[in-house]
């Protein structure tokens, strides 16, 4: 059982923590971000197209398509992360709105286009995208140690993926020149302006690097959850990570704290249901744990949450 | 002389300029740019965007349909679109009224769906008669809104938890919980909804018979109308709404100015959420008789679009909201004459939410457009007089 909690945990916890870096790339530039939900659904409509597109000529068996998904999830995802951008930093929107426009937008877009695309190019009345079934690996040896062998157990390919992807996104954070300036945004954009470098770039890119995660996310739901591509994919995990990066204080390593504590949260909370016998309605009642702990955590962490300082404002030179 | 202004720029300024019309002038334009938009996409599709837009008017029962089925006829339409009508008036107040506070309530959603369960199982399923039920519906969801739209005050005010992350929170967790609770105990075999209510409860009056026409009357759509009402004179004509426009504008203002910032968020938050409470009891016990598990209202969300294309105003609401449902309602018909997908009108939709949120930009745009004409106006003059010496 404790295998089954770490595995189905961790493979919930680390598309959460991507999108939450995603987040924390954006919020720390200064750009308040609640399209996170939007951006994984349309960057997962990008990624779940090119597969299904690829899988007619190469076939059920290939394992491009899985990767070509993710690569082109993140792509998508960063292009429809343009148009949060724009409306944010030229259009001088409130960050507040866009991001919640861009959410419905993009949930009436791909429903749309699903059905449309199927429709034209596959002759098949269907709002979903049915998806290979993902590889698992487990790593001889290291999946021997007893409990912690779980963590090298049953893994999806893309487990590995975020977990380089977010190494190389903390290291630019923290320890690049890049990611200097990015936090400068966030803070004291008049300071960064004074140095001479371009705010609007700076938060732009970061904007871009938000969308480009949070595709990838996407599309790991999409092929750990359901293997399969549809309006299925707007379940608020977006939202829920926006609450682990608040929760971890705008800080990656804390961030994966509270990615890691939801996804054990759900996944023990299903064992348990199962152990116990219980039929399967009182899965819905599991499913709220996530909420909750995020609620009772809010409440004890809040008060000492300092968010970035320029957070939400719009960068106005004359400004002072 | 500086560069000339192209004429397209003036015609522009000319009809956008008047600040005191931009309020409804600039929210007009990103209606129409998007139908635009939207048409361009129909034409696209290889269908007629004018005849597909006029099906969606068709389908409300503002302009004739072609032909209707039996004791149909386009007031019977009408009618039916005023159903459906009337939650979206509520939901987008309750949006407006937060957005008054300063505050985001994503969560009307939530408080929708946990007002219109509970009233329904309570009231709903229970032998009072119609005169007592109806109102108690209504009272109840006022309460039980009122409570969900409190909570998330209350947790940002005195554990500075951000609305909305917790309205986005609590959403999920109704939208769990009721499933459980219809799964469980009050699940409808054959439909898997919940139980349909009692029509003593219903808020609609369902197939009336006038003429030999069946008519769906929503009672909930005059409530409705003078909520409206009643929500501008509050904001206009009262201290009580002044304070909450006040905190809204500028919290530390407001806090030196006397006024007790946090218990005027909060209940903010309480009318917010009473009046999604109300939403939700036209929506499921009007509009509906039935619970659908684990779907939160999507009009929750549309109603975001609605309050903010009406510009938070009731009145614009009214205008906003009668346009959105429109598209909403409308969409049904015109995918069954038109034979596109129902779900291009949701993408309308979302243009129109898109370019109303660049309305600050328009606005600037056109200032400074102004501005500029103007100079150049004046340099022109100069040059004149120079000259005509």
């Amino acid at each position: 059982m404790a295998d089954k909690i770490i595995i189905d945990g961790l493979s919930f916890a680390l598309p959460l923590f991507i999108m939450a870096i995603g987040g924390i790339y954006s919020e720390r530039s200064g750009i308040t971000n609640l399209a996170l939900e939007g951006l994984q659904g349309a960057g997962a409509f990008v990624g779940a197209l090119v597969a299904v597109l690829l899988m007619q000529s190469m076939g059920t068996t290939s394992q491009v398509p899985y990767y070509a998904a993710m690569l082109f999830a993140m792509i998508g995802g960063m292009i429809y992360a343009m148009l949060h951008a724009v409306l944010c930093i030229k259009f001088k929107a409130n960050q507040v709105i866009s991001g919640v426009v861009i959410n419905i937008l993009a949930m009436a877009l791909t429903a749309f286009l699903t059905k449309s695309i199927n429709r034209v190019v596959f002759q098949a009345p269907s709002d979903k995208f049915i998806l290979s079934v993902s590889q698992r690996w487990t790593i001889p040896g290291l999946s021997r140690i007893p409990v912690l062998g779980a963590v090298f157990t049953d893994i999806y390919p893309f487990e590995i993926i975020i977990v380089v992807v977010a190494a190389i996104a903390w290291y630019v954070l923290y320890r690049t020149k890049y990611g200097l300036h990015l936090r400068a945004c966030g803070d004291n954009p008049h300071a960064v302006d004074a140095a001479g470098i371009d705010v609007a770039k700076v938060r732009f890119a970061a904007v871009m690097v938000s969308g480009a995660l949070s595709g990838l996310a996407g599309m790991s739901f999409a092929y750990s959850i359901s293997a399969n591509y549809s309006s299925g994919i707007y379940v608020g995990y977006g939202y829920l990570s926006i609450a682990a990066l608040i929760f971890g204080n705008w800080k990656i390593i804390p961030t994966l704290a509270a990615c890691l504590l939801f996804g054990f949260a759900k996944s023990g909370g299903y064992q348990i249901v199962q152990a116990a016998g219980l039929p399967s309605s009182y899965s819905e009642l599991i499913m709220i744990l996530p909420y909750v702990l995020t609620l009772l955590l809010l409440i004890f962490f809040s008060r000492h949450n300092d968010s970035p300082k320029a957070l939400g404002e719009v960068y106005d030179k004359g400004k002072r | 002389m500086k560069g000339k202004i192209n004429p397209v720029t003036k015609l522009f300024v000319k009809i956008l300029g008047n600040e005191k019309q931009q309020k409804i002038t600039i929210p007009v334009f990103a209606i129409l740019l998007s139908l635009i938009v939207g048409a361009a996409v129909i034409a696209i599709l290889g269908k007629n965007p004018f005849s597909a837009l006029w099906n969606l008017v068709q389908g409300c029962g503002i302009a004739p349909k072609a032909k209707y089925a039996g004791g149909k006829n386009m007031l019977t339409d009408f009618f039916s679109f005023m159903d459906y009508w009337t939650p979206m008036i509520f939901a987008a107040l309750a949006v407006a009224v937060a957005l008054k506070a300063g505050l985001f309530n994503i969560g009307v959603s939530g408080q929708m769906l946990a007002a219109g369960f509970i009233t329904s199982v309570t009231v709903g399923y229970s032998a009072l008669s119609a005169p007592i039920a109806k109102p108690l519906a209504v009272l109840l969801a006022l309460v039980i809104g009122g409570l969900a739209g409190g909570l998330a005050g209350w947790l940002k005010y005195r554990f500075n938890i951000n609305e909305v992350v917790s309205t986005i929170m609590i959403n999920y967790i109704v939208e769990y919980v009721v499933a459980f609770f219809i799964y469980v105990k009050y699940v409808d075999p054959v439909s898997r909804q919940s139980k349909n209510i009692s029509s003593a409860a219903r808020l609609t009056l369902t197939d009336v018979s006038v003429n030999g026409f069946k008519f769906n009357i929503p009672l909930g759509i005059v409530l409705a109308v003078l909520a409206a009402f009643l929500i501008r004179f509050i904001f206009r004509k009262t201290t009580f709404g002044y304070e909450i426009k006040a905190v809204g504008a500028n919290k530390k203002a407001a806090k030196y100015a006397g006024i007790n910032v946090g218990r005027n968020m909060i209940l903010a938050m309480v009318i917010s959420g009473a009046l999604a409470g109300v939403a939700g009891v036209t929506y499921y016990m009007g509009y509906f008789a039935s619970v659908q598990p684990k779907v939160l209202p999507g009009m929750g969300f549309d109603a975001i679009a609605v309050a903010l294309l009406g510009n938070s105003n009731p009145i614009g609401i009214l205008l906003s909201s009668f346009l959105i449902t429109v598209i909403g309602k409308g969409s049904t018909y015109m995918s069954s004459t038109a034979g596109l997908d129902a779900e291009i009108a949701s993408v309308i939709t979302g243009l129109i939410l898109l370019f109303s949120a660049c309305g600050f930009y328009i606005e600037e745009r056109v200032k400074r457009s102004k501005e500029r004409m103007e100079e150049l106006e004046r340099e022109m003059r100069k040059w004149g007089s120079i000259n005509g010496r």
